[in-house]
Order: C-alpha cells, then sequence, then structure tokens
C-alpha cells in the first residue's frame, strides 16, 4: 500500500512562505466536508515558518524550517481523539470537523503543537495533506505545487520504500524522541538543531592586515580532536554540526610562519570567535 | 457592388442582425439580462439618403422597424449603405473602423451614453456565444488570470473564486528550453511559478477592506464648504454611482472652465493590478488624455543610481542604465566560477513579477559549485539560501569599498590590462584618483575601512577573491541594477563604480558579467506580446512605449495630451503647496536627456485644483511622506477623486471616492512579467514565457466596476463616451490585442478564450541570443536583440560600440564632461560621503542609527499589504502584537540592548521628518549601527493629525529624506537616513 510522505529539504527552503500562503487560500473561507471546516483568516499557522539564526554579524546564517501536522503513524490526536481523528490507509491522519466538535483535547495532545484550537468553531483543527484534493485526483498539495525550489515533495511510497529513501538521503523527523512515528521527513536538519564555531585569521606578518588564507584549523575537546578545516580566502573557517551547548572546546591554529594560536571555549550556540590574529614565527 | 445592391444587403443585414440579438438572447441568459439594462431607442442609418432600421429596447424585449424613428434616443450614422456594410460585416477590422471615425464617415448622434451601451449590444451578440473557462470537477471551473507575481489558475464555485494556484502545464504545452553546463542538463519544471503577492489575491478580492460602493466625504459640499483641511480625518457616506459620476464629471468641467486646463493632476500608482487593458497606463492615460490632465512623471525609484549614473560609463539609456541581460544565464551557469551579490537580494525581490523563476535556476548554480558574496548591510535571504560570505557594509558607503577593490588590483595587478588598453577610455586618470596621485589620498583598503565598516583585510581579500576567478557581479537584485545602494545618495557613484570595476574584469568575456541568473534565460525573445507599458489601449505614443510596436499593430485612434505640463511624482506636494517646482524628468533616450529641467506650472500652465487619483497608495512609496499629507489638506487643492479598490493609505484624503474591482472580476490579457518600455524583455526572467487571457472569473463585488467602465461611463457624461470605448468593450479590446501579437499566429481566439493561456515554445538552440557584451569585448557589432541605442546614438558605424560618446566604456564620461554642471557628478566618479549619514556630525548625535528600507518581499508596492490579507501573518512581513499588525524593523542586538527593546517589542522609530511605530526584530543580521526596514507600506495610520502625528501603520518613507541624490537630478535616497529608536510604551509623543 503506497502511503503519503512530504520531504522538506530546509536546504532549498527560500522562505518564500508561498506553502503558508496557499494553505491559507485553500482552507481560509472553504469548508471541505468529511475534511476540515474552513481555516480562520488570521491567528492559524497549519503550515509555520520557523526562522533559525545561527552566528554572530558576520558570521551567520539563517534557514527556514517550515512545519505541519507530521501526519505520524503512532499519533497522540487518533489516541485522544477516540473515534474523532483517524489515520486513513494512505497515512494520512484527518480530524473530522463534525465528530471532533469541542474536543480541545486533541489539539492538546500534539507533542509538536501542529494542532491548533479554533476557538469561535470549538474545533481542533490541522493541515489535512490536502486530503480532500488528492482524492480527486490532484497528484500533490497545496505547499508542494506551490514550492518552486523543490523545498517541499510529497511522495506516495510503501513504507519500506520510504524508509530506505530516508537512509539514502540521510532524512531525520523532527524530535523523533517523541515517537511518534512522523510522515513528514527532513534534509538538511543540521542547520536547525546543531551548531557552529567560526572565526577570522588575520597577520600582520606582511606590514598590513591581511587575512591568512589556508591556516589549519584543529578544534579538540577533552584533547581529542573532533573536526580538522582550513581557512579559505577570507582567513575564515566554519566547524559546523556541533551539539548546542556541548560545553569546552579548544582551537588550535596553525600557519606556516605564525606562531601557534590556542583559543579555549565554551559552546552553547553557534560562534563567532571574530578575529584572531597569529603572532609572525619569531624564529 | 452596385449602390442599389449595397443599400438591399444592409437593409437584409439590419434585419439579420434583429434576429440575431433575438436569437442570442433566447439562447443566452447574460445577454437577455444585457438587454434588460435600460429602455431607450437606437437607430442604425446611413447619411447619404434616408434608410436604416431602429431597435426599441423595451424591458429586455426587442421591437424592430425598418426605416426612421422619429425620435430615437441614439443614432449611429454611417456615410452610405457600403461603408455600413463593410464595418458591421467585419468586426475585427478595427483599422477600418478608426479610419472611417477619424474621417468622419461614421458618427453618433444622441446620448453618448446609450451609444456606448448600443455598442455593447452588438459586440454581445457575437460575445456571448463565445466559451471560457475548463470544467475542474465538483462544480468548480478553472480560469485563467495574471499577478505581478505570476499567472495564476483560478477555481470558481457558484461565482465565488475558491483557490487559486500556478498553472501546471498540459501535454499540448510547448517544452520548455534545456541548458547544457558542466556536463549536466538543467530543465524546468513545466508549471509556472507565483510570489507570495500573488497567491494571496484571493485574500485580497474579498478583503474587508474592498470599496464595494462610491462615497463622499461626509463634510464635502461641492455646492458648498468643501473643508479641505478635514481629508484624512473625516469619513465618508454611501452615495450612488450616478451622484458620484456626476460630482466628478461636473468637477472636471468647472476646474477646466475656472483655471485651465492641466488644473487636473493625474496621480497614479504602479502595480495594484495586472492587465493591458485596464491599467494607468492603458485605460487611464486614454481617458486623462482625452480630458487634459497635468501628468505625473515617473522617477526610476528602483534604478536611480544606474540611470543618473551608471549610464555615464557605457550608455543603455534606453534601459535606464542598465545593459540587457541576453545569454547570461547560460554563459553563468556554464563558465562563471562567483558571484557576488552587491546591494542584491534577489530572492527578495524574484527580478520584478518573476515567481520564483531565478530561484530555480540560482538552485542550478549552487548545485554547480558557483560560490557567492554577499555585500550588503543586511544578510540577506539570497544568502540565506545559498550561503557564502557576507560582507556588511555601511549604508551608503559601498563606493568607497569598490574604489579600494580598485586599488588592489592595480596595486597588485590584477585587472585585465588588454582589455582596459582596447576597450576603455580614461583610465589613467581614473588610476591616479584611485592610487591617490590627484589628491594625495590612496584609495586603499585602510582608507575605505573607518568610512564603510568593512575591515582592510577583508576588502583586500575580496579584490583578490573576485580577481582570482571569472566572476559575474550582481550589482542590485536585477543583476545589472535596482539595489538598496542605488537609492541613497551616493547611488550614483555606487552604480558609476560597478560599471568601472566590471571594465576592469573584462566584462563580456566568458564568465564575466553582470547578472545572478535572474535575467537572460534562453527563452524565445522574437515573439512579439506587448508588456504594460506599450501602453495597452491609450493610444498614447508620447506617454507610453506604444509607437515602438503595439500602435502599428494594433489599430486605435492616437490620444493625445494636449496638457504639457508634467509634475514628478517625488515633488507631488510641494507642487500643490508651493504652485511651483522645478525638476529633472526622466527622458531615457540619450544620455544628455536628464541634465534638462524643466518647470512646473509652465509659462501661462494652470496650478493643480484638482487631483484624479489612481490605484494604490504613495505613502509608503514616497520619501519624507508627511509632506503628502499636508499637501492634500490644501485648501488649494480643490478637489480630490480617488479611484482604488482598497480603503487603504491615500484613499481616505478623497472627496470621492470610485470603487474599482480587481482584475479577477474584469476582462484583460496580459503576459506574466512583461512590461515592455524600458524593461525591455523582462520576461527574459522567465523560463516559459506564459500569455494569459485574464478571464473575467467572477462578477465585480458589490457596486464596483472595472476601470474601463468607470472611465466609460465618466467620459460618457463629458460627451467622450464613444470616443473613449471606440465602440467595443474590454473583451473587444482584449480579442483585438490577441490579433494583434504572435499568439493569434499559434491558436486561435477560441481555443485561447477556452483554454485561458499560451505557452510560448522555448527558442531552438542555435537561435537563442548571443551573451550580452560578448560582440564588445570581442570588438564586433552589436548582436543582442535590442533596438537600442537609438541609430542616432552610435557616434561611428551603425551597432558598433556602445553608446558612449567615444563608443567605450568611459572611466571619465564625456557626457558628464560635456554637461560639467553638476559637482555631485564629476565626469571621474570620486567618493563623496553621504549627504545623511555618520559624517552629518550635528544630525548623527542625535540620531544614531542608519535606516535601510528595501524593497519589499511579500508584497508588491502596496500590493498585498494591509487590506487584511494574509500577506499580513507572515512574521517576516509583519508581527501581531495586541492584536495589531505592526510593521518590522531589524535591530542588531547591542542596539537594542541599549534601548532596552526585546524581540518583537515596540518600537518607535524617529527623526525630524517624522515618527512610526514598528515590531522590533532583534537579529545578528544587521550589524550595530543599522536598522533594516522594508519601503511600500500600504497602511498610513496616523494616531493623531495628519502629517504630523506617529504613525502605526508602518510608513518608514514618513522618515526618510526627500532631498534628491544630487542637486541636478531628481533622485531618490531614502537610503541615506539617520533615525533614533525607542521602546514605545503606547503613548503618543511628537516627534
Amino acid at each position: 500500500m503506497n502511503k503519503w510522505n512530504l520531504i522538506v529539504d530546509v536546504a532549498r527552503c527560500n522562505g518564500c512562505f508561498n506553502c503558508f500562503v496557499a494553505c491559507k487560500d485553500e482552507h481560509v473561507g472553504n469548508d471541505f466536508p468529511g475534511y476540515a471546516a474552513a481555516q480562520p483568516l488570521h491567528g492559524h499557522r497549519w503550515i509555520d515558518i520557523r526562522t533559525v539564526e545561527r552566528g554572530q554579524t558576520p558570521m551567520v546564517d539563517v534557514t527556514f524550517l517550515p512545519t505541519m501536522c507530521n501526519h505520524c503513524d503512532d499519533a497522540p490526536c487518533v489516541r485522544a481523539g477516540t473515534g474523532a481523528v483517524t489515520k486513513r490507509e494512505d497515512g494520512i491522519v484527518l480530524i473530522d470537523p463534525v465528530k471532533a466538535r469541542g474536543r480541545r483535547e486533541i489539539a492538546d495532545a500534539c507533542p509538536y503543537g501542529a494542532v491548533v484550537w479554533n476557538e469561535e468553531k470549538r474545533l481542533a483543527q490541522k493541515c489535512t495533506f490536502c486530503a480532500h484534493l488528492l482524492d480527486a485526483g490532484w497528484k500533490e498539495p497545496r505547499c508542494a505545487q506551490v514550492c518552486a525550489t523543490g523545498a517541499i515533495r510529497a511522495v506516495k511510497l510503501e513504507d519500506g520504500q520510504m524508509q530506505r529513501l530516508a537512509e539514502s538521503e540521510s532524512l531525520e523527523v523532527l524530535h523523533p524522541q517523541y515517537g511518534t512515528r512522523p510522515r513528514v521527513y527532513y534534509r538538511n536538519l543540521h542547520r536547525t538543531n546543531t551548531c557552529f564555531v567560526g572565526a577570522t585569521i588575520v597577520s600582520r606578518a606582511s606590514g598590513a592586515s591581511e587575512c591568512v588564507r589556508g591556516a589549519k584549523v584543529t578544534l579538540s575537546r577533552d584533547d581529542r580532536p573532533v573536526a580538522e578545516t582550513e581557512t579559505d580566502g577570507f582567513g575564515e573557517f566554519k566547524i559546523d554540526r556541533l551539539a548546542p551547548g556541548s560545553g569546552g572546546y579548544s582551537l588550535e591554529i596553525a600557519a606556516e610562519g605564525h606562531e601557534r594560536a590556542l583559543k579555549r571555549f565554551d559552546l552553547a550556540s553557534s560562534t563567532y570567535l571574530g578575529t584572531i590574529e597569529l603572532a609572525p614565527d619569531a624564529r | 457592388m452596385s449602390e442599389g445592391f449595397q443599400r438591399a444587403a444592409f437593409a437584409l443585414m439590419l434585419y439579420g442582425m434583429l434576429l440575431a440579438i433575438r436569437f442570442t438572447a433566447l439562447a443566452k441568459p447574460a445577454y437577455r439580462r444585457q438587454l434588460k439594462h435600460k429602455d431607450f431607442v437606437a437607430q442604425i442609418k446611413v447619411r447619404d439618403r434616408p434608410m436604416g432600421r431602429y431597435f426599441e429596447f423595451r424591458g429586455g424585449e426587442v421591437i424592430s422597424r425598418a426605416g426612421l424613428h422619429p425620435n430615437p434616443d441614439v443614432a449611429m450614422v454611417f456615410k452610405n449603405a457600403g461603408l455600413a456594410l463593410r464595418l458591421l460585416a467585419s468586426p475585427d477590422d478595427h483599422l477600418a473602423f478608426t479610419s472611417a471615425a477619424k474621417m468622419f464617415q461614421i458618427g453618433l448622434e444622441g446620448s453618448d451614453a446609450l451609444g456606448c451601451l448600443f455598442t455593447e449590444m452588438l459586440a454581445g451578440m457575437r460575445s456571448a456565444w463565445w466559451r471560457f473557462g475548463t470544467d475542474a470537477g465538483n462544480g468548480e471551473t478553472r480560469y485563467t488570470n495574471n499577478t505581478n507575481g505570476g499567472p495564476v489558475a483560478v477555481y470558481v464555485k457558484e461565482g465565488r473564486i475558491v483557490r487559486l494556484t500556478p498553472i501546471d502545464f498540459d501535454d499540448k504545452d510547448a517544452a520548455p528550453f534545456t541548458i547544457r553546463a558542466r556536463g549536466r542538463d538543467f530543465t524546468p519544471p513545466r508549471r509556472t511559478s507565483i510570489s507570495p503577492h500573488g497567491l494571496a489575491s484571493r485574500s485580497l478580492i474579498y478583503s474587508k477592506d474592498r470599496l464595494l460602493y462610491p462615497m463622499k466625504r461626509v463634510d464635502f459640499d461641492p455646492a458648498g464648504a468643501r473643508n479641505c483641511a478635514q481629508r484624512g480625518i473625516s469619513g465618508y457616506q454611501r452615495i450612488s454611482w450616478d451622484e458620484a459620476l456626476d460630482i466628478v464629471a461636473a468637477e472636471i468641467q468647472r476646474v477646466r472652465r475656472e483655471h485651465g486646463h492641466g488644473a487636473i493632476f493625474n496621480s497614479h500608482s504602479s502595480h495594484h493590478t495586472w492587465g493591458n487593458v485596464g491599467y494607468y497606463l492603458s485605460a487611464n492615460f486614454r481617458f486623462m488624455n482625452a480630458i487634459g490632465a497635468t501628468r505625473m512623471v515617473i522617477n526610476p525609484d528602483s534604478w536611480e543610481g544606474w540611470y543618473w549614473g551608471g549610464m555615464h560609463h557605457y550608455g543603455y539609456s534606453m534601459r535606464n542604465g542598465v545593459p540587457g541581460p541576453y545569454g547570461t544565464v547560460e554563459d553563468c551557469l556554464r563558465e562563471c566560477e562567483l558571484i557576488i551579490h552587491w546591494s542584491s537580494d534577489p530572492e527578495k525581490t524574484n527580478g520584478n513579477y518573476g515567481g520564483f523563476e531565478g530561484s530555480i535556476r540560482r538552485l542550478w548554480g549552487r548545485e554547480l559549485g558557483i560560490k557567492t558574496i554577499h555585500i550588503d548591510p543586511y544578510y540577506t535571504d539570497t544568502a540565506a539560501l545559498l550561503g557564502g560570505r557576507w560582507i556588511p557594509v555601511r549604508p551608503a558607503t559601498s563606493p568607497a569599498l569598490a574604489h579600494a577593490i580598485a586599488y588592489v588590483w592595480i596595486t597588485e595587478d590584477l585587472y585585465d590590462r588588454q582589455y582596459v588598453a582596447e576597450r576603455t577610455t580614461g583610465f589613467e586618470k581614473f588610476r591616479d584618483y584611485i592610487l591617490g596621485k590627484d589628491d594625495g589620498v590612496p584609495k586603499s583598503p585602510e582608507w575605505q575601512e573607518p568610512e564603510t565598516g568593512v575591515p582592510a583585510y577583508t576588502a583586500r581579500a575580496l579584490a583578490r577573491e573576485w580577481a582570482s576567478k571569472k566572476t559575474y557581479l550582481s550589482a542590485g537584485s536585477k543583476g545589472n541594477a535596482y539595489g538598496g545602494a542605488c537609492r541613497s545618495a551616493t547611488g550614483t557613484q555606487w552604480a558609476r563604480a560597478m560599471v568601472c570595476l566590471m571594465a576592469m574584469r573584462g566584462l563580456g568575456k566568458p564568465g564575466i558579467n553582470f547578472g545572478n541568473l535572474q535575467f537572460g534565460a534562453p527563452i524565445d525573445y522574437t515573439f512579439y506580446f506587448p508588456g504594460y507599458a506599450e501602453g495597452g489601449i491609450s493610444g498614447d505614443i508620447e506617454g507610453t512605449g506604444s509607437a515602438v510596436n503595439l500602435f502599428q499593430r494594433m489599430p486605435q485612434i492616437i490620444s493625445m495630451n494636449s496638457v504639457a505640463q508634467k509634475i514628478s511624482r517625488l515633488l507631488i506636494p510641494e507642487a500643490i503647496l508651493d504652485g511651483e517646482v522645478e525638476f529633472y524628468p526622466t527622458d531615457p533616450r540619450a544620455l544628455e536627456r536628464q541634465f534638462a529641467k524643466v518647470r512646473f506650472p509652465v509659462p501661462g500652465g494652470s496650478p493643480i485644483r484638482m487631483m484624479y487619483k489612481y490605484g494604490g497608495s504613495h505613502f509608503g512609496t514616497t520619501m519624507n511622506s508627511n509632506r503628502l499629507a499636508r499637501a492634500y489638506q490644501s485648501e488649494s487643492l480643490e478637489f480630490v477623486v480617488n479611484q482604488s479598490i482598497w480603503n487603504e493609505g491615500e484613499t481616505k484624503f478623497a472627496d470621492v471616492i470610485l470603487p474599482a474591482c480587481t482584475n479577477f472580476e474584469r476582462w484583460d490579457i496580459g503576459e506574466w512579467a512583461n512590461c515592455g518600455g524600458y524593461t525591455l524583455h523582462n520576461e527574459g526572467q522567465l523560463n516559459h514565457r506564459v500569455i494569459c487571457i485574464q478571464h473575467k472569473c467572477i462578477e465585480p463585488l458589490g457596486e464596483s466596476k472595472s476601470d474601463f467602465r468607470i472611465f466609460t461611463e465618466l467620459a460618457a457624461r463629458l460627451g467622450l463616451g464613444s470616443y473613449f470605448c471606440e465602440g467595443m468593450t474590454e473583451l473587444d479590446w482584449c480579442r483585438q490585442m490577441f490579433l494583434a501579437t504572435d499568439v493569434s499566429k499559434h491558436v486561435s481566439w477560441r481555443e485561447f478564450l477556452k483554454k485561458g493561456y499560451f505557452v510560448v515554445p522555448a527558442e531552438k538552440e542555435p537561435l537563442r541570443p548571443p551573451v550580452a557584451f560578448r560582440w564588445f569585448a570581442e570588438g564586433r557589432p552589436k548582436d543582442e536583440p535590442e533596438p537600442h541605442p537609438l541609430p542616432s546614438e552610435y557616434a561611428g558605424r551603425f551597432r558598433e560600440g556602445l553608446q558612449t560618446q567615444s563608443g567605450k566604456i568611459e572611466f571619465e564620461s564625456s557626457s558628464l564632461k560635456r554637461y560639467g554642471a553638476d559637482p555631485e557628478r564629476p565626469p571621474l566618479n570620486r567618493y563623496i560621503p553621504s549627504w545623511e549619514g555618520r559624517s552629518s556630525t550635528a544630525l548623527y548625535s542625535r540620531f544614531p542609527l542608519q535606516l535601510v528600507s528595501s524593497h519589499v518581499r511579500y508584497s508588491y508596492h502596496s500590493k498585498g499589504d494591509g487590506k487584511d490579507s494574509v500577506i499580513n501573518d507572515i512574521p517576516e512581513h509583519r508581527v501581531r502584537v495586541e492584536g495589531y499588525d505592526y510593521w518590522i524593523a531589524r535591530m542588531h542586538p547591542a542596539d537594542a540592548a541599549a534601548r532596552g527593546v526585546k524581540h518583537h517589542g515596540l518600537v518607535r522609530l524617529y527623526n525630524d521628518r517624522g515618527s512610526v511605530i514598528c515590531a522590533a526584530v532583534v537579529t545578528e543580521r544587521v550589524p550595530p549601527g543599522v536598522v533594516y526596514t522594508q519601503e511600500s507600506c500600504a497602511v498610513y495610520d496616523p494616531m493623531g493629525a495628519p502629517g504630523e502625528s506617529t504613525d502605526r501603520g508602518g510608513c518608514v518613507n514618513l522618515l526618510t529624506p526627500s532631498r534628491s541624490q544630487t542637486a541636478k537630478t531628481t533622485a531618490s535616497a531614502p537610503n541615506s537616513c539617520l533615525i533614533e529608536i525607542e521602546k514605545w510604551n503606547g503613548a503618543e509623543a511628537q516627534p
């Protein structure tokens, strides 16, 4: 049985918010009986996009992280719904807009906060994967159709195929520790849940200040090297995929004709260490 | 054909006409309703001998007799039966119709309004049978339309729009291009893309801020007290269309009688709708020319530095100082190693109207390993997507960094000496300036550091990185134009410096050009379809690009404005308040045309006593716009009518409001992203050219009407109705335009109308246009497909060399040298610090933050913002605090902390010019000392007296200076702006 999955590549998302707008376009003011009651014009975010910013001026990066209902295979909302929330054979989780009326616990059950409470309608609501369109023959939900950069893809696969795809493309799910088995997968999630350290290496060996290209940078923890890299033409390096709040590190910077520099720091979140000037080798 | 036979045939045709009307009414309910619209008698007759037939409409029935009615309400008169036969039998031959009209061979007697109605009924006989739209199942019909963010499929059920989507192409639509680069093939997806402001159109169509019926300010009495000072303050009452149009028609005549022609000023916005019929350059200009009006001159506000500066070094005046982008997408993907984005954020602005077509190609570039660098006061959305080094530069100081780059290239011998020797002039003088030989100041990396905030070592590394790689310079989001840096006091300097730097790199050689993959796709540039700046139905060959192609292709009666005087958009308030202004109007025909100053009023000209405002709000798009509120309240401005779709910023300053409908509620026709005019081949940013008939998807909401209809009804009150519409409806005009273009060579009208769109086949590979500047780099005649510079602009042989006097890239500009009158634009580009910035010491001590207001991302001018649209829910656009959607101002954590400002806390941005409340976004994406926000907010919501009080709508242009970039230009400079920020505690404070 082929089932629907969504794959979000955060490195291809340019933050245009088209998925958010398309979701509003489809669901605001439109009732789809059996699938969803209309979404309120303001307030609800059945698709939300978080802007994740890392680092400090001028070494920063920014990633847009679209989130929506994960259509979990072991969905707490289905359990909380006791018949008002169903898991379809194609993997989509739907909240029945009639049976679920007044059932706030359905919204509260979602550990991802993807189910939103509509106070006016007394109804828990969320992304429907545009099931009403798929059932009418559409090839993908609105969010995927409007995504010009291909950051959101909808694929209908057997679970085994999907698992193989997840492995081959290094896909992850959000908060796997919740144990709900999401059907929404992500690529390049490290840009949102790990951190980096970087710096600019300069020297005055030649008189004027110059960026040092090709300096060897070794990042160590407990005196064991964990990463090595080289500085680029701007004298910069950036070591990524470090665990936030992972504590004490040391950096050693070695460049020909210069004394080695050593820098110790505690890593709380992504850190730009600023400019590090290497002293010319006294020998 | 003998005369007798012609008369018999004509009589028969008139009888046939009666049958056709009756049969159509029987079969088509909509046409039946049309006949019920009004009871009247229409006569068709010939002038040479009494003969004809009259049609009497009574409650939807038609009574008709051969012969002459004793007292018809309206009569359509032909010179003779032969002419009548010819014209009535060939309704598509509009050339025959206009020729006959111009020669007084046909005419109208009686009511002009009924004449228009009658011609609509005759047209309806045919159009009632036209079918359009596609059954989409579930009771939905799919139509097509266009937005300024891309084309859309429109799903309608029971007269209501259900959804808008991009258009997925079907098997019959043309295949796109494939680009082969570095061993890989790239083919774009077979669908259109769309910007969020286009996709959000449904929420705008059904916005609670739609104007649904005509209104009059409660304390405005055209016959008594006008209470002009109450504009922007007093409320409105609903009135009928008849009352509204009667007031406007009477005011047009009164003002002309009392003050002279030219006392009516037509102010208009850009970009609130899309289409070639109902646009400011089309129906609006047609009407304004018919009544005579002082025209607004648009300054090249997104191009400023390029128009007033850049062009003087390499020409391209007809493109506002911007070269064509031909062939650069393929060249960049195949050859380029590095793209430097300098004041360039194409992911934010997507060229213009370009959906996300460029994004698709920029990701191809990323996949191919093309590196990127970003020089900007803001860590842009493009940097976020593509990565690469961010070099934060202080606002309005970029030319200093550019000079330092030239310094490194010269001192380290890193430039293309041969190219400089063969293809440029004046390098020695430039070199001497850079090295400090002429002024004692070497423009070294160390020299620029205190100015720009860019460390000398970074500037040096940047210069070397650039020189070591085949590099595309994306100077501005367009690739070779736009950019916030061109909209500051140093805007001309920056654009000029960009041209000089590229001259040192060998502009036009493989992999070395301007661009960022946004423009220059290998589509078919030879397929004709007009852009909106070609004037549509305006018939205006002076004020639009109509004369270039459209006027010859689509017959229409020329319309000419008898009023000579004009007012720069930037100086509207002064023109009203002071009664006179001087400025430099945009005129791109030659380099030196921009040096000619004009004065308002012209000798004997009229002061402005009436404003006819069309379209969106200027408060968000005009510098120091508190001026505008003050001008509106002037007693000398006796009457203001505003024809708008929404009740936004500027609408509430009108005396009478005429509610227009959106382009989803009327007929129009247009091509995606094609604007014609001085952005020739703007559709070159697309992966597929898509031309749409813009279906009338739903009926106009409330009592709103199409712009064309409003103008027709007004014109009829002035006896100009049949002159205005030329016997045609909007749909007839769409058909005329279709017939005038190459679309009609590929599909029939009925196919096009039914399906709604046409995809222009991609150009065959051998026919793709050559790379821009390649001919120049190789010393060949120009081979790019652009019809300018004008032939007379070549100093040497036609198509050989550039538009400059030398035909080469000039480091020292001959045109500026000949002019010699602008000390801020010396022939040799020199760094002159911004007149408002860190070096304006007194001001800087009071207002220590530099404000950058870029073009908007999620809206487009005033389209999409405010008006209760879903765009307001995008947290990167506005932030909701206590139920109000505030505009965003981004500031560095250090600046925020120093002022006690928290993320998403409310702040007041202020200086001596104004005061605006925004929501703070505290971010490392701006360096300390810089505040980054966007212009073009649609809301103007003063908390007290308009023009004086704090605005909480987000009009940051209340803060920006209205001073021109240089004394001898009329160029906006919003990015030379100092402000201070304080935490906003909710209480009104005086600025």
